[in-house]
């Protein structure tokens, strides 16, 4: 009941529930971490085109991090192309850039490969093996 | 805007000395002031206020000297000491009257919210309230008066862990709206850790660091290796080091560490007990 009536005020604000979880026992330093968790909300498309962010301040302030933080990560995610600010108005997704979320996961996919790459040289597999394989679950998922 | 801006202030007593303090809180962020017990932290506070004359330096809040127009400071100042006191006898209600002649710009109805959100008696006379009721209620009158710059003196010292989270839930919801800036004093380290933009930390009168608060948690770690191990560490990338039997403990700067190491993430805590160790020799 209570998480409907929350859901309630955020969708009237144009904000929908984001899930974003900071670890504080990460490595990874926590400006990066809301960076990244925000721009995989936008590829993945949870936020939409032209959706608003939560405000630096109210997003810092939920989180219980501080503002300084909040905005750098919002302000790569601009410098990157993923929102755009309103001054007044705040800050939203921006639109949809194909050929960076293209270039984006073409980088992921060549991490797999380097990673499969290793493990295969580590106990001799062949290039014709690796690829036989990968024809193999191409065809069981189709 | 810098909310308050503190340069080159000392202050001398007798077997004590507040040396050359600098420090700058932009308008909309939390400062931690974090310290041991005569670390110097209530004398700025003090200073501050007004309550004690600097011996040299200068003190601005809101672009202007804080000894001109005091009065009017006054008004825009929330402050919560240590010590809460109001006339033994005094209720909730009576609070309010008093108060309502006292700031020209007292806010009733605010004032009641925070009453019954931090779920105070309306009746029950101030001799009556626990430190931790009588904290909460000063924190309620700070809050009422249209005050731009909150300053805490160790407010949450000396309560349990539920009425200190309330207390910093409201603090950080008071600087949601960006005009609102909050000092707050505190040895309980991980209070400030979890609100604060900013960490300054005192130590035997004199400022040894005021820096961001993340900015401080990406620079340090915790290094842990043999003794034989530690001979490959760039000397000057350690900040402080504790040894037993078995190990070596060190504070480092991240970035100068070889990735041979794993780096361990640093508590506030750690950074300032490390350093305050170094400083003093051990």
């Amino acid at each position: 009941m209570l998480l409907l009536y929350i859901l309630y005020i955020y969708s009237r604000k144009g904000v929908g529930i984001l899930d974003i979880i900071i670890s504080n026992s990460s490595n990874q330093p926590i400006y990066d971490q809301i960076y990244s968790q925000i721009k995989n909300l936008i590829i993945s498309g949870k936020l939409k085109e032209g959706e608003a962010l939560p405000s630096i301040r109210n997003l810092a302030k939920d989180l219980r991090i501080s503002v300084i933080t909040t905005k750098r990560a919002y302000d790569e995610l601009e410098r990157d192309g993923f929102i755009y600010t309103v001054a007044g108005k705040g800050c939203f997704v921006a639109e949809k850039n194909v050929e960076l979320i293209k270039e984006e996961n073409l980088k992921k996919i060549e991490e797999y490969m380097q990673k499969i790459a290793e493990l295969a040289a580590m106990c001799n597999i062949s290039n014709d093996e690796l690829v036989g394989m990968f024809q193999i679950l191409i065809k069981e998922e189709e | 805007m810098n909310a308050l801006v503190i340069k080159d202030l000392s202050k001398a007593y007798k077997g004590f000395k507040l040396d050359n303090i600098s420090l700058t809180l932009p308008r909309g962020c939390i400062m931690g002031l974090i310290g041991e017990n005569g670390a110097g932290k209530t004398t700025t506070i003090r200073l501050i206020l007004n309550s004690r004359k600097r011996d040299s330096g200068s003190i601005e809040i809101f672009g202007e000297d804080n000894r001109i127009n005091f009065k009017e400071k006054k008004e825009d100042m929330g402050v919560v000491l240590d010590e809460a006191y109001f006339p033994d006898n005094f209720t909730v209600k009576q609070v309010n009257v008093v108060m309502k002649s006292t700031y020209k710009r007292w806010n009733e109805e605010l004032f009641y919210r925070y009453i019954d959100k931090l779920s105070l008696p309306h009746e029950k006379a101030f001799k009556e309230f626990s430190r931790g009721m009588k904290m909460k209620l000063s924190i309620a009158v700070a809050l009422s008066h249209d005050a731009k710059l909150l300053l805490l003196d160790e407010a949450t010292s000396g309560l349990d862990p539920i009425a200190r989270d309330e207390i910093l839930n409201i603090i950080n919801d008071f600087t949601r709206d960006e005009s609102n800036s909050v000092l707050i004093s505190s040895h309980i380290v991980s209070d400030l850790e979890k609100i604060c933009d900013y960490i300054a930390f005192l130590h035997k009168g004199r400022l040894v660091f005021c820096e961001e608060k993340d900015e401080l948690l990406e620079k340090y770690g915790i290094l842990k290796c043999s003794r034989a191990d530690f001979e490959a560490v760039p000397p000057d990338a350690v900040k402080g080091v504790k040894e037993n039997n078995y190990c070596i403990e060190a504070l480092v700067e991240r970035r100068r560490i070889p990735s041979v190491f794993s780096v361990e993430r640093a508590s506030i805590e750690d950074i300032i007990v490390f350093i305050a160790r170094e400083g003093t020799g051990r």
